[in-house]
């Protein structure tokens, strides 16, 4: 701590100077915030995936449904505890800028199947009672500024017509990285009301026993159904979500890239900044030497110095990118986990202190290594 | 007592036995220093003159651990510097020798109190006696009042009466000193060198001085002339 006076002022002697790379730092570590948040915003659903669920599909396409008479054999396979199933609606509410996922829910067992999603005892009844119930996520409600006991109409674009809800729940996520922006209503009611399609569902999701048994499970689901007119496509939720994610490119590898060259560019301009910020003051490190300090002290020293910058334009940059985020999710919807977690911040600090360390490298190596005699040429 | 013959009786406080230093320029060999001896007692005050390029700086250099002789030894209190690790010789330094410098070389964002308090960071010393320490040096060399000022509000004398303040803050064996008043005005450089010559009469410190000016020569006890790498005596 003796020492801290010796960072601090010498990083004060230019404030312009330090205040200009603290800046790259905030505006890369900013971007860094961001981009995690996109990142896990798209590796939502494979983070929370059950391990102990399957996806089965319709093999052509996702948008093929399957018979609602596949629910009976599935439920009957050894291995497989629990089937319920859905189907995408994709309706639209007031404008087609508000987008957010409607599912047609089987009533029965998808609350059973999805425990993670909390919905009061009181309400789920309430929904159970009204054949145009509907659940929303809390998110959802709060986006839209809904509540209990609301009427809501939505237009039908797969199956058309006005269609309108009555909201009799909402639901809460268990963990803060589950979807709030869904919105449930009965798979009975839509089935009784579209003019096609009617005894058909979008898919099922199965709970299994063991999920060390998932890919045994997989195969035998899908044999069941080889040679029917709908044949199956069975995953785990988990890669399930993960083909989702794929189907718009490879987002990390997007992300990774983008963050590599900022982090690139940060590490060139930080170590110019700083090998200029050791040169301006070779006598003053050489004094330094000649009084006793070691190469280890002037090394640790300059090194300080750059992680000190790291961390205040890191702590800056990371706080603004939590800020941004707590504003919610700013594209309407197509991101709904719009979140900075710690783990994130933790790892952009981490990244921002590991650019201080290497940027300062350099020219800290070289203050240690000063001839003391060749700096001040007289002592 | 100090003698350059090479026959002191191995009581000095500082002893330079065929002092040689060569530097390569080009494929050419300079000898800067050739075979130099050198006694110094406690207590005394050296001042070594001659022309520019005659080897003073280098010989201060070597006597002060900052640089290696090509040829030599050097001992100070019983210790071979010569033979140290960097490592150990940037620790002696710091306990044995005061620097101070013709052009000062504070640092210019740290008060006077903060400079002066610079060799004491390298101690075990309490913050209180580090404080108490700096006070004193300050105190003697008359900037008791000017204590959190910057360099850059103090006169070019103040300016290396905190030089001196830090180089006698943590009572190094000895003083070297390039050149103190190379950059000052006639009165600042007499209270510089009234200031040295307390230090050396009231203290008893030892004090090697490099210089150019006959009148800061004339205030040392003994001075030697540096001719052609080796020392003569006046």
């Amino acid at each position: 701590m003796k020492y801290l006076h010796l960072v601090l002022t010498n990083l004060l002697r230019k404030k312009t100077r330090t205040a200009l790379t603290a800046g790259s730092f905030a505006v890369a570590l900013f971007l860094f915030g961001i981009l995690a948040v996109v990142d896990s915003a798209f590796q939502q659903g494979v983070d929370v995936a059950g391990v102990d669920r399957l996806v089965v599909l319709n093999r052509v396409s996702i948008i093929q449904p399957l018979p609602l008479a596949y629910r009976e054999r599935l439920a009957r396979i050894p291995g497989v505890t629990q089937v319920t199933f859905a189907n995408w609606f994709g309706g639209v509410y007031q404008d087609e800028r508000n987008f957010f996922p409607q599912f047609a829910i089987d009533r029965e067992s998808y609350r059973q199947m999805f425990p993670e999603f909390v919905v009061p005892e009181n309400q789920w009844q309430a929904f159970l009672a009204d054949r145009e119930g509907a659940i929303v996520g809390e998110s959802l409600a709060e986006r839209f500024k809904w509540k209990v006991g609301d009427r809501v109409p939505i237009k039908g674009t797969i199956f058309p017509g006005n269609w309108e809800f009555n909201i009799r729940g909402i639901y809460r996520g268990q963990r803060v990285q589950d979807d709030t922006t869904q919105f449930w209503f009965r798979w009975d009611y839509l089935d009784e009301r579209k003019s096609f399609s009617k005894g058909l569902v979008g898919w099922y999701t199965v709970r299994i026993a063991n999920p060390d048994d998932a890919v045994r499970l997989v195969k035998t689901i899908d044999e069941q159904f080889t040679n029917s007119p709908a044949e199956t496509k069975t995953d785990t939720e988990k890669a399930f979500a993960a083909s989702f994610v794929k189907q718009m490119g490879n987002i990390q590898l997007l992300i990774m890239s983008i963050g590599s060259v900022v982090f690139f560019t940060l590490l060139l301009v930080t170590g110019n900044t700083m090998a200029i910020a050791v040169r301006e003051r070779t006598r003053e490190l050489a004094v330094l030497k000649a009084v006793g300090f070691s190469n280890g002290f002037v090394l640790a020293l300059v090194i300080a110095e750059t992680m000190v910058v790291a961390a205040i334009g890191g702590a800056i940059g990371l706080g603004l990118a939590k800020l941004f985020t707590l504003r919610g999710d700013p594209t309407g919807g197509l991101l709904p986990f719009f979140y900075l977690s710690p783990d994130a911040i933790a790892l952009g600090l981490t990244l921002a202190l590991a650019v201080g360390v290497l940027a300062g490298i350099l020219p800290a190596f070289a203050a240690s290594r000063l001839r003391v005699v060749d700096a001040l040429r007289r002592i | 007592m100090v003698r350059i013959d090479g026959r002191g009786d191995g009581s000095s406080l500082i002893r330079a036995r065929g002092l040689g230093k060569t530097y390569q320029r080009g494929g050419e060999e300079i000898h800067v220093l050739q075979g130099l001896n050198l006694d110094v007692d406690a207590g005394d005050f050296v001042a070594f003159m001659g022309p520019s390029g005659s080897g003073k700086t280098t010989l201060l250099n070597l006597l002060g651990g900052l640089d290696v002789p090509s040829a030599g030894s050097v001992t100070v209190g019983g210790d071979e510097i010569t033979r140290m690790s960097t490592r150990k010789l940037t620790a002696w330094r710091a306990r044995h020798v005061g620097f101070v410098f013709q052009m000062y070389n504070l640092i210019p964002v740290l008060t006077a109190f903060q400079n002066v308090e610079l060799p004491l960071l390298l101690t075990r010393l309490s913050k209180t006696d580090r404080r108490r320490h700096v006070e004193t040096a300050l105190t003697v060399v008359g900037l008791g009042d000017r204590m959190h000022h910057y360099p850059r509000q103090l006169s070019g004398g103040q300016e290396q009466r905190v030089g001196i303040a830090r180089a006698i803050v943590a009572d190094p064996t000895f003083l070297l000193c390039d050149e103190p008043t190379g950059d000052l005005d006639r009165k600042s450089a007499d209270e510089v060198l009234e200031l040295v010559d307390r230090l050396v009469r009231d203290h008893g410190k030892t004090v090697l001085m490099v210089t150019h000016d006959p009148l800061a020569a004339a205030r040392a006890r003994v001075v030697l002339h540096l001719e052609k790498g080796v020392l003569v005596d006046t």
